[in-house]
């Protein structure tokens, strides 16, 4: 237990360990060796590389461009740790400071930081997820085996679930000539991150590119051979289609299940914390000694309400882990708040999205730039009469300025007359979310209401 | 010091050597209606938004003559404006179609496959200074590089460059501000200059139409783009924007590199050791002694809100890339030229969709240029400091750099 008065001695001599050693958890350490702390640092992770990046993996990795194994994240400094790599954790003891390994030994701690990020959510029927020829993509193992797939020509790919990681896939598959289908539970790609007007370019983009999409509806089997190789893929509208390659993009799940009973609010949306990454025990009380950041974290932001937030960016996996690592080696007023806008980007079909705030809270859409069916433009979100968010294709060099609209809660619909702005872009339109409650591939970013120990999530899986 | 006349006083010529204590003093007021009409932005911040802002206008038709502000207009002639005097949409259909030979996604590896020529041209540079132990950077190394590389990358002949010398110059002259002769006069000399320099090109166009290569002009005249390719005489207008950007700018950064690097002899040595270096040491060149200075075409289109002062619709905005670059706000110890500074988001290429068409081309004529002249120089030493500069403001940097040697590196 670090006290107020012994953080002097704690950043000596203290024991700080990381579990999780991606992205969140190296920038962390990497901060907490910036700020000056100088005891034992143990880094613990589930997987024996050190650690790498992960957007490439789904881009420049499957279009064979560079190979899987040569996306270790590039170090900042030194950060002179032991490495327990290999051994997931298995659980954790609050009140006697101590993480146990899978493996059953156990690492004490004074200091604990959580960034065990996610998973991708597998095919919900096992015996057919085990089929050669299913694969999700989330670890560098996923996309060295799914790349030299790709690379061996298969006659037709489906990919399940049109989310980003969905359509980065079905690009890739597109930019090296393979035949694609992709099936997707809502009426568009991207909906459920970016709303039906801005899906709606998103399968305009699949479709000119040659993306056999399917939307509104969900695969019910896959059926393999006798050899336990894919062959064929049902759909819900009684399709059957020969494919020897399935990609299950459906999200991701939450690597929580680790933390039940040890007392932490942890659930299927995250680990919740306060604004400084502490994490919250499940009576809503925060801990001193536990911090959270990166996909496992849920953290209340106040340009949102300050209803927590749960993030799948790689900007905030960075950020937040910086805020945690800075809040470790202090006390009392010298922490900070954890107050990244979110944002994120995505590379598919030659065009370039990004997107700051939270699209899902948007009631209204504004083409504030270029045109949709240019396929190049920026659009605003709206709710309740200020800007809440905001996406640009092939328009990214604009979104400083929209992210600065989200900080300043300004008007929406936005009085401003800029450059490029369109006839089209003069009146505001419904954004068309899907109800959240009807989830498809998930989008990136959720509001999770205002309490720290909210664990109602369902997924329904495709009924046959 | 009176606020409302220190962007005069920062580009007149007496403070061309050294404009920053003038900056400093302008960015107290970081957005500053000065005399003439002009708002004057000065802080990093508020720059930075700026650039990002689709309220901004680059297009000096949106000006309103009323608010004041010196007009520059160098294209009311026959050429229709180029893609930098331009806003989306026909900027963006312009500099996309000039960066599908010149950058990623089309051309990945144009600028990397250029690595050992540019090597090769300034070996052969620095290889005549033999026989001397007095050179003026500008004159023999410096003005020629950067013009030989892009007339090699556009696909001039290597006997016309002697023509650029002169068009390129007096089309620059027209940028100053603070002219002695009137503006009217030198707007007329450039806009000659550049129907002299389009009249040529038209011809070398149509050589290139007839006779496709692996240049800029050639791809640029017979490829096309999913919704089409350039018109000839937008082929013209883009060619003299990237002949002209293409090398004065260059000229500045490296003549700018070398007098920073003989003022910190340290340095100079480190570079020497270690030509690495010229990564991080070019981009705090380009954060300390930025060769463009300020940009003086930015037009509100909208009463926007800066920093506290409304800038009205119509009025002449000057962004001053120079004093951004040492806001303390952003830049620890400022007027320190540290190439091991972190987190250096320097204003030196802009930002936004005007962003520097050439910067990875640039970087690495600097990159290379500066390491060779630190490896093959014994002992250099500027002959005087500071030296003469060139009187244009805008694109900034000496007229002459005369340094002395003991022995040329093999």
């Amino acid at each position: 237990m670090v006290t107020e008065g012994s953080v002097a001695e704690f950043n000596r001599n203290g024991r700080v360990v990381v579990v999780g050693a991606s992205l969140a958890g190296l920038r962390a350490a990497e901060a907490l060796r910036d700020e000056g702390f100088a005891g034992t640092l143990i880094m613990i992770g589930d997987e024996r590389l050190q650690p790498y990046d992960r957007p490439p993996l789904s881009k420049q990795v499957l279009l064979g461009r560079t190979s899987a194994d040569r996306t270790l994240l590039p170090r900042r400094r030194a950060i002179n740790a032991e490495w327990r790599l290999g051994v997931p954790a298995a659980g954790l003891d609050l009140s006697r400071h101590r993480v146990r390994l899978a493996d059953g030994r156990e690492v004490g701690f004074d200091r604990l930081l959580i960034a065990t990020g996610a998973r991708a959510r597998p095919w919900p029927r096992e015996a057919e997820a085990e089929l050669d020829g299913v694969f999700v993509l989330r670890s560098v193992g996923d996309a060295a085996k799914l790349e030299r797939r790709l690379a061996a020509k298969p006659h037709r790919v489906l990919v399940v679930g049109a989310g980003f990681t969905g359509c980065e896939v079905a690009s890739a598959c597109r930019a090296r000539g393979i035949e694609v289908t992709v099936a997707e539970r809502g009426p568009a790609p991207l909906v459920g991150a970016l709303g039906g007007v801005v899906g709606a370019v998103a399968a305009e983009l699949q479709r000119k590119n040659g993306v056999d999409l399917r939307c509104n509806i969900t695969v019910t089997e896959l059926e393999g051979d006798l050899g336990g190789r894919l062959k064929r893929a049902h759909l819900s509208d009684g399709t059957v289609l020969d494919v020897d390659v399935a990609v299950i993009a459906l999200g991701a799940l939450r690597n929580t299940e680790w933390l039940t009973g040890s007392g932490l609010a942890a659930g299927p949306r995250g680990i919740a914390c306060d604004a400084g990454c502490r994490a919250f025990d499940v009576h809503g009380i925060v801990t001193d000694d536990v911090f959270v950041a990166g996909d496992v974290a849920r953290a209340p932001h106040p340009l949102f309400g300050y209803q927590f937030l749960s993030l799948e960016h790689w900007g905030n996996a960075v950020s937040q882990a910086e805020t945690a690592a800075h809040n470790m080696v202090r006390s009392g007023l010298d922490r900070r708040p954890h107050l990244w806008v979110p944002a994120f980007w995505s590379a598919q079909f030659g065009v370039n999205i990004k997107s700051v705030g939270v699209p899902p809270m948007g009631e209204e859409l504004l083409v504030t730039q270029g045109a949709l069916a240019e396929h190049r433009f920026a659009a605003v979100y709206g709710y309740q009469g200020r800007v809440i968010a905001a996406v640009t294709f092939d328009h990214g060099r604009w979104i400083d300025f929209y992210s600065r609209q989200i900080e300043s809660a300004a008007p929406f619909p936005p009085e401003f007359v800029g450059v490029d702005r369109r006839a089209d872009g003069m009146r505001p339109v419904p954004a068309d979310f899907p109800d959240p409650a009807l989830p498809t591939h998930g989008p990136t970013v959720t509001v999770s209401g205002y309490a720290p120990n909210e664990r109602r999530l369902t997924f329904t899986p495709a009924r046959t | 010091m009176i606020s409302g006349t220190l962007l005069n006083q920062a580009t007149e010529y007496e403070n061309r050597a050294d404009p920053y204590p003038i900056y400093a003093e302008l960015r107290k007021t970081p957005v500053a209606l000065q005399d003439d009409g002009v708002y004057a932005v000065s802080t990093y911040w508020e720059i930075r938004s700026l650039l990002a802002d689709p309220r901004i206008s680059s297009d000096i038709r949106n000006r309103d003559p009323r608010l004041g502000g010196p007009m520059i207009t160098e294209d009311e002639a026959n050429l229709p404006p180029s893609f930098i005097r331009l806003d989306p949409p026909e900027h963006d259909r312009l500099r996309c179609l000039a960066g599908r030979p010149f950058g990623p996604p089309h051309t990945p590896r144009r600028i990397h496959a250029m690595h050992a020529e540019l090597a090769r041209m300034i070996a052969e540079l620095i290889d005549r200074f033999h026989g001397s132990n007095q050179v003026d950077i500008v004159e023999d190394f410096a003005y020629p590089f950067p013009v030989a590389v892009i007339c090699k990358l556009l696909g001039v002949p290597h006997q016309d460059e002697h023509l650029f010398h002169d068009w390129t110059e007096k089309i620059v002259n027209a940028l100053d501000p603070n002219p002695e002769e009137g503006p009217l006069e030198r707007q007329r000399v450039a806009q000659q200059a550049r129907l002299d320099l389009g009249g040529y090109l038209t011809g070398l166009v149509e050589e290139h139409r007839l006779a496709p290569g692996e240049d800029l002009l050639s791809a640029l005249t017979v490829e096309h783009g999913p919704d089409g390719g350039m018109s000839p005489v937008e082929v013209i207008v883009t060619a003299v924007l990237l002949l002209i950007a293409g090398h004065e700018t260059t000229v500045n950064l490296i003549t700018n590199g070398m007098l920073t690097l003989l003022r910190n002899p340290e340095i100079l040595r480190r570079l020497r050791d270690d030509p690495d270096l010229a990564v991080p040491l070019v981009e705090e060149l380009l954060r300390f002694e930025p060769p463009v200075q300020l940009l003086p075409q930015r037009t509100c289109l909208a009463d926007i809100d800066v920093a506290g002062t409304v800038i009205p619709k119509g009025a002449p905005i000057w962004l001053v890339l120079g004093a951004g670059n040492r806001d303390p706000r952003r830049f620890q110890d400022p007027d320190r030229f540290d190439p091991d500074r972190r987190d250096n988001e320097h204003l030196g290429f802009g930002s936004g969709v005007h962003y520097c068409f050439g910067a990875p081309l640039a970087r690495l004529e600097a990159q290379l240029a500066l390491a060779a002249l630190a490896r093959r120089l014994a002992n250099p030493e500027l002959v005087y400091d500071p030296p003469v500069y060139r009187r244009n403001p805008v694109l900034r940097g000496p007229r002459h750099l005369h340094v002395t040697f003991d022995t040329l590196v093999a």
